[in-house]
């Protein structure tokens, strides 16, 4: 039987192609960058995969839930300080609250999950507040959460405030070494495809399709039967676990982690990957963070008034590649979805 | 022991600030009837509508289903229970196909839907069940058409087939034949006729000609209020109906 549910649901022949290129260039990238005798080329490389992770998760909620969470950097900070911190702790004096001292660590088995685990449950709690409302109020309150978020960070002088923290170590990884640009790079794009692989199942999943029903038309899905809000909310911390492991693996691949992260203009920025690379698409927010990172790289050369041009190149998209550089690339016919 | 109503409303009242919408009505449809409601623009039958399937808290009141109160339920957790609606105005998923559209509703009564890996578009079951539906109504042919694609007719029909595919005891229709063609609409009523024996129906509708054909009873409703309750030939020849309704009704639009 014939079961396809959206005309989406099947890669195209031409988006599989494009994800094959994609990947077999994003593989070949550290030979290429040696080969250029550009090696610091694959630092910048890993800090776009790891703003591409950070992207997918916030399409996962933006693209195919419809909500617009405007203050996504701050689940990414938030694990990369926890990392950070950890690791601070392992170094210097142990943490101690209510008399009792914990030593930190710079293992990744131990730090990297509680990471993540913080970053879910400050997602639980913006999620479950925020999903009260709709529209702008939800990108407003979404905002007004990582603001706090950012502000809480900014007050800690132990941990560096504005100047932010260095990372004493970088995490132990199986006997990986982080420091190596290239081994850094790759367990990056490792972590990348595992994470597009299983969103890529999951928004076909029962759950997939009732989170994508919300988007559509979430009192539709009320009227038949679906609690919405619980479906809403998990997808919400799955996304903030996701942008969490994005962290982790920013601070590990700089060394360092600073409020910067944590800020809006961050959270912007990951907005506008997902809208220039193609919300709905998975793949989009991973050719978006490339394209604004290379742009911005390519613009700050030529011009110090490079927003100038950036912007004007954001509309043009919007006008005219709604779905994004990924739907006006590796898809065959415009129309829906 | 009298049969027990499937549907029994209880001094339901909706006020919005100054204007009552739903003005103490009170309403039973006894199962495996079908139960009409009609009434000019502005009585009050989609917010009667919204209010007994959870959309809308009711000001006070109490909506039995089963002679259970589901009144403090919300929409969702009486679809559950076997509630279902259509809207009046159409409201499916446009980017999914009609089949996802009904196999989304098989699934909401299958279980959660926290299963995240396995593709949905594999359960046979739900295909199954959402292929039935639209067997049903008419649509087996449209089944992979994008539900935002169709016609307006079909799309009616989609909204059918989807509140079937919750296998609801009361069926809730929000007029089923709003802009429809005459051979549509008749197609809808040798739809809804062959429906009444499987499930208990409250039908609003503006098309008389399918209300007096299909209902055993009608209730008119007059600006939030039931002003009378009886079989069609009871409705037709009630003088305080026909001056309230259907004879001014009748003059303007002929």
């Amino acid at each position: 039987m014939n079961s396809v549910v959206t005309k989406m649901d099947r890669l195209g022949h031409r988006e599989t192609v494009a994800i094959a290129v994609l990947f077999v260039a994003l593989a070949a990238f550290p030979l290429v960058a040696n080969w250029l005798d550009s090696p610091y080329l694959i630092r910048v490389a890993t800090r776009i995969l790891v703003f591409a992770i950070a992207a997918v998760s916030l399409d996962l909620i933006l693209g195919f839930g419809g909500m617009v969470s405007f203050g996504h950097a701050a689940y990414v900070g938030v694990a990369a300080y926890v990392v950070a911190i950890l690791s601070f702790h392992a170094t210097n004096d142990p943490f101690t609250v209510w008399g009792i001292s914990f030593t930190g660590t710079h293992s990744a088995l131990i730090a990297w999950p509680a990471a993540i685990l913080c970053s879910s449950l400050t997602a639980l709690v913006v999620g479950a507040i925020a999903l009260r409302t709709t529209g702008v109020y939800f990108i407003m309150i979404t905002l007004a959460f990582a603001q706090m978020i950012y502000f809480l960070f900014m007050s800690l002088q132990q941990y560096g405030a504005d100047e932010g923290l260095a990372l004493a170590q970088r995490s132990d990884l199986a006997g990986l070494s982080l420091g190596n640009r290239a081994t850094m790079y790759y367990v990056v794009l490792t972590a990348l495809g595992l994470v597009l692989l299983v969103l890529y199942r999951l928004v076909r999943s029962k759950f997939g399709m009732v989170l994508r029903g919300c988007q559509q038309n979430e009192r539709r899905m009320r009227a038949i039967g679906f609690k919405t809000y619980r479906y809403k909310l998990t997808a919400f911390v799955i996304s903030g676990a996701i942008a969490g492991l994005s962290g982790v693996l920013l601070v590990n691949n700089e060394a360092f982690v600073s409020t910067a992260d944590l800020h809006w203009l961050r959270s912007a920025d990951l907005l506008i990957m997902v809208i220039l690379g193609g919300a709905a698409s998975l793949f989009g927010p991973l050719v978006g963070a490339l394209l604004w990172v290379c742009l911005e790289f390519v613009l700050e050369g030529l011009t110090p008034h490079w927003h100038m041009i950036l912007g004007p190149i954001l509309i043009l998209v919007v006008l005219y590649a709604r779905r994004g550089v990924w739907g006006w690339l590796a898809t065959e016919r415009a129309g829906h979805a | 022991m009298h049969n027990p109503a499937t549907l029994s409303l209880r001094s339901l009242i909706k006020r919005f600030g100054a204007v009552t919408a739903t003005d103490d009505l009170s309403l039973k449809v006894a199962a495996g009837e079908l139960h009409a409601i009609i009434g000019p623009n502005g009585a009050g039958k989609s917010t009667l509508i919204a209010q007994i399937a959870g959309e809308l808290p009711s000001t006070s009141g109490d909506v039995l289903l089963d002679g259970q109160s589901v009144t403090a339920l919300n929409a969702p957790a009486r679809s559950l229970l076997g509630l279902a609606r259509s809207f009046q105005i159409t409201s499916l998923c446009n980017g999914f196909t009609a089949r996802a559209n009904v196999a989304l509703a098989a699934q909401a009564h299958a279980g959660h839907s926290f299963r995240f890996w396995r593709s949905a578009a594999n359960d046979s079951a739900l295909l199954a069940a959402a292929d039935a539906a639209l067997a049903k109504v008419g649509l087996a042919a449209r089944a992979e058409t994008l539900a935002g694609a169709l016609a307006h007719g079909e799309q009616r029909q989609l909204e059918l087939a989807i509140a079937l595919a919750t296998r609801p005891r009361m069926l809730m229709l929000d007029e089923p034949m709003a802009g429809m063609s005459k051979e549509d609409s008749a197609r809808m009523t040798d739809l809804l006729a062959s429906l009444k024996k499987t499930c208990t129906i409250l039908l609003v509708e503006h098309d008389m000609d399918a209300v007096f054909a299909l209902a055993d009873r009608v209730s008119v409703l007059v600006y939030g209020r039931c002003i009378a309750t009886g079989t069609p030939s009871e409705i037709r020849e009630s003088a305080s109906v026909r001056q309230a309704y259907l004879g001014e009704d009748a003059e303007a639009t002929t």
